[in-house]
């Protein structure tokens, strides 16, 4: 889409014409270098994508595909690409979180995190409240708060001892214990 | 002109091993021809249709290992059809036919079937040695019927095929009295293999020196593998993922130590980050690290893992590792000669992508750093004037921007000036790929600077002919010029086509050539086999000479118009 920033206004854009939205106007076929193919030219799905455009976009254009490039082998990019799928297929997880004493139960996303510590800090933002520090030997210390989870077996364990790849594709829901329950659990 | 017996000769040529100079031997004199040609033991073929079987057989009876490329190297982009060509079965058929004793096969891009695998394998008692890169078309039958009937099997190496395995009993086809294998790769084969059959196999292979497992090994096997392959000296490990406290982890931790010949370590198809701390204690003694296949290692734990890894000269990372990580490998591997720089995520929002700052700071600690392959979000002028400065030494020089236009966001100026300075600098260039927002001006730095070039690739750059022209007329020692979606036309397709002759090949996409301009070099140049590819719908080709051709494919063969071309493709 051609922008007029002289005055201000895209008219281009508020212009009534027949045609989808951002398709090529047929006078660009006859640009200023007529050779030299651009982006919106090659790609496939046709976003504009203006290669001649003298000023600097701050915002990076939209990625338009075009076929072949970058150019990595379709091995690799398969592998890439499955190993993907298989992350988001296994968690892009909400779960839901209750803490004891709360009103309402909230719902997460586990896939949104890496690790325990984000997973922990995201907790005590949306909760309000400090869950102290894990240690193997004596779970969580610090705090009244200890943050649990239900397992595929139905059992419920302490948020932090196995590898956070296994916690995330086997947990189905959070509690954060509080207060008399959690103290058996570990430190004072 | 002898004053030497053959034999004596014999033994002189047996002791030059580059194919580049038993060429030249053989020009020297009919006598020394002949004399070579009975000699030659190995021969390389970069084109498989520049020459057929048959004349192969004819000059080389003594022929042992036979290297063949097929396909284009764009057809690893999906540039090219399917079933264009590179068809492996009529070689292996005529080599079984003359009684050549092969023994050697390595392949790169051509279509393998399981017949051509079957017949191979029965063919030749000796053979040992089968090698097979970016191949496709055959399945685990294939691979079974090679591990069945090659008795003397030394190395079964399969990289990055495409491979139809839905049938995991190929590893228990290798008999008991096979014993002689020293390499193993079958890291892309996705199915399940027996267990208990890889256990057996590496038990009774005490040669065995590279062993690559796909990602269906589970840890415990692998833990079993390394207690009875200690020699080991490469690693690919398909599945780590263990839990560091178990008992399990223990267990692979003493087996890994055991393995203190490993050089090389790759594969981590599937790894849980913090499990990493098992490998340190044969990270110091590592040369080659591929981690392009783990983009579940990423920051503090990668980071960790290479700055264990002093020696390293060659290393195959994902851009995950960012600019900060290629800083660690900056001042960790003073030894680096070869970096290698993945994308993660190409599509994406490239927000773990490297910029021009990474390949600074390697340059800059890497003195030897002299191949390079990197895929970066952005480059810069001044970026690639200080790497120029830094790195003289480098062979290959592979540039990915992700965008393909981007100029030097600094400067919004063309990227002309940082490639300039790199071919003015490397005076031993052979490989160059260029990216980013390019105009006439880089190519008359390549043509003027560029003099070992032997292979270049062109993408989305220039703005006229001369482009094209200043590196046909400035770079005499160029053997592949790959170009796509670049606007050079018929002018300077037609300039000089005897050029095409000294080449091995010329490939074209998305350019300004037509249909005419292609039929006068054919024209002109019957030792050219110029095919164009139109992968349309078109049950016809246009007969219009004005019309733009798609893609040329066009290469130097003594043999003319090969007969196995498909539809899509048209040879002139």
């Amino acid at each position: 889409m051609e922008v007029n920033y002289e005055n201000g206004l895209n008219l281009k854009a508020t212009e009534l014409r027949l045609g989808l939205p951002g398709t090529d106007e047929p006078e660009r076929q006859t640009t200023l270098r007529p050779n030299k193919r651009t982006l919106s030219e090659i790609s496939c799905s046709g976003v504009t994508d203006d290669g001649n455009d003298d000023h600097q976009e701050s915002a990076p254009p939209a990625k338009a595909q075009v076929v072949g490039w970058p150019p990595i082998r379709s091995y690799r990019k398969n592998c890439l690409q499955a190993k993907k799928n298989e992350v988001e297929g296994t968690a892009g997880r909400y779960v839901k979180v209750s803490v004891d004493g709360a009103a309402y139960l909230r719902k997460i996303d586990l896939k949104a995190y890496r690790s325990y510590p984000e997973l922990l800090e995201a907790l005590e933002k949306m909760f309000k409240l400090t869950i102290g520090a894990y240690s193997e030997t004596e779970g969580y210390c610090g705090s009244e708060y200890a943050p649990t989870y239900e397992d595929k077996d139905g059992d419920w364990m302490l948020v932090g001892d196995v590898l956070w790849e296994m916690f995330i594709s086997s947990c189905k829901r959070l509690r954060i214990m509080k207060g008399s329950e959690t103290r058996g659990m570990g430190c004072l | 002109m002898n004053y030497f017996p053959d034999e004596v000769l014999e033994h002189v040529f047996d002791s030059i091993a580059s194919h580049k100079d038993r060429n030249s031997v053989s020009l020297v004199c009919k006598s020394w021809y002949r004399i070579e040609r009975y000699s030659r033991r190995r021969v390389f073929i970069g084109n498989c249709y520049s020459i057929s079987p048959e004349r192969l057989i004819a000059r080389f009876p003594g022929l042992k290992s036979l290297t063949l490329k097929g396909k284009p190297h764009f057809a690893d982009f999906n540039l090219v059809p399917y079933d264009w060509g590179g068809f492996v079965y009529p070689w292996i058929k005529a080599l079984a036919e003359s009684g050549i004793g092969l023994e050697e096969l390595r392949l790169k891009r051509m279509v393998v079937s399981d017949e051509s695998l079957e017949l191979l394998s029965k063919s030749f008692a000796n053979f040992k040695s089968l090698v097979l890169v970016s191949c496709e078309g055959f399945s685990a039958d294939g691979l079974a019927a090679v591990a069945a009937n090659c008795r003397f099997l030394r190395e079964l190496d399969l990289q990055e095929n495409e491979v139809d395995d839905h049938r995991g009993h190929w590893l228990s086809c290798f008999p008991e009295s096979c014993t002689s294998l020293v390499s193993l790769n079958f890291a892309c084969l996705k199915g399940e293999v027996n267990l208990g059959a890889l256990e057996r196999l590496v038990s009774r292979s005490p040669n065995l020196k590279s062993l690559r497992l796909n990602r269906l090994v589970p840890l415990d096997t692998l833990q079993k593998l390394l207690m009875r392959a200690p020699q080991l000296v490469d690693l690919g490990i398909g599945s780590y993922v263990h839990d560091p406290s178990s008992e399990a982890s223990n267990k692979l931790k003493h087996a890994i130590q055991r393995c203190k010949s490993i050089v090389s370590l790759s594969g981590f198809l599937e790894v849980a980050p913090r499990c990493m701390s098992a490998i340190y204690p044969i990270c110091g003694n590592l040369t080659t690290l591929n981690l392009s296949y783990a983009p579940g290692l990423h920051g503090n734990k990668l980071t960790k893992l290479i700055q264990h890894c002093r020696k390293l000269q060659r290393l195959w990372i994902l851009d995950r590792i960012g600019d900060k990580g290629l800083g660690v490998v900056a001042s960790t591997c003073k030894e680096l000669q070869e970096l290698r720089v993945f994308p993660s995520d190409p599509f994406g929002a490239g927000n773990d992508a490297v910029t021009e700052e990474g390949l600074v700071l390697v340059s800059a600690g890497c003195p030897k750093l002299n191949s390079l392959l990197y895929f970066c979000q952005q480059m810069t002028n001044a970026a690639l004037i200080t790497v120029a400065r830094n790195c003289p030494n480098f062979i290959r020089f592979r540039l990915c921007i992700l965008d393909p236009v981007k100029p030097d966001p600094v400067t919004n100026q063309p990227l002309d000036e940082g490639f300039g300075a790199i071919v003015q600098s490397c005076k031993r260039l052979k490989r160059l790929s260029l990216s980013g927002l390019l105009t006439d001006q880089v190519f008359l730095y390549i043509g003027m600077y560029a003099e070992q070039l032997e292979m270049l690739s062109i993408a989305f750059a220039a703005d006229s002919d001369k482009g094209m022209l200043y590196v046909l007329n400035g770079c005499k020692k160029l053997r592949k010029l790959e170009i796509r979606d670049c606007p050079f036309g018929n002018s300077a397709l037609l300039e000089d086509v005897g050029k095409y002759e000294t080449m091995r090949s010329l490939w074209m996409s998305s350019c300004e050539v037509t249909l005419g301009g292609c039929k006068t070099v054919a024209e002109k140049m019957p030792s050219l086999n110029v095919e164009i590819i139109n992968e349309s719908d078109q049950t016809e080709f246009n007969l219009d000479e004005g019309q733009k051709v798609d893609k040329m494919y066009l290469y130097r063969t003594l043999v003319g118009h090969r007969k196995d071309a498909p539809e899509s493709v048209w040879i002139l």
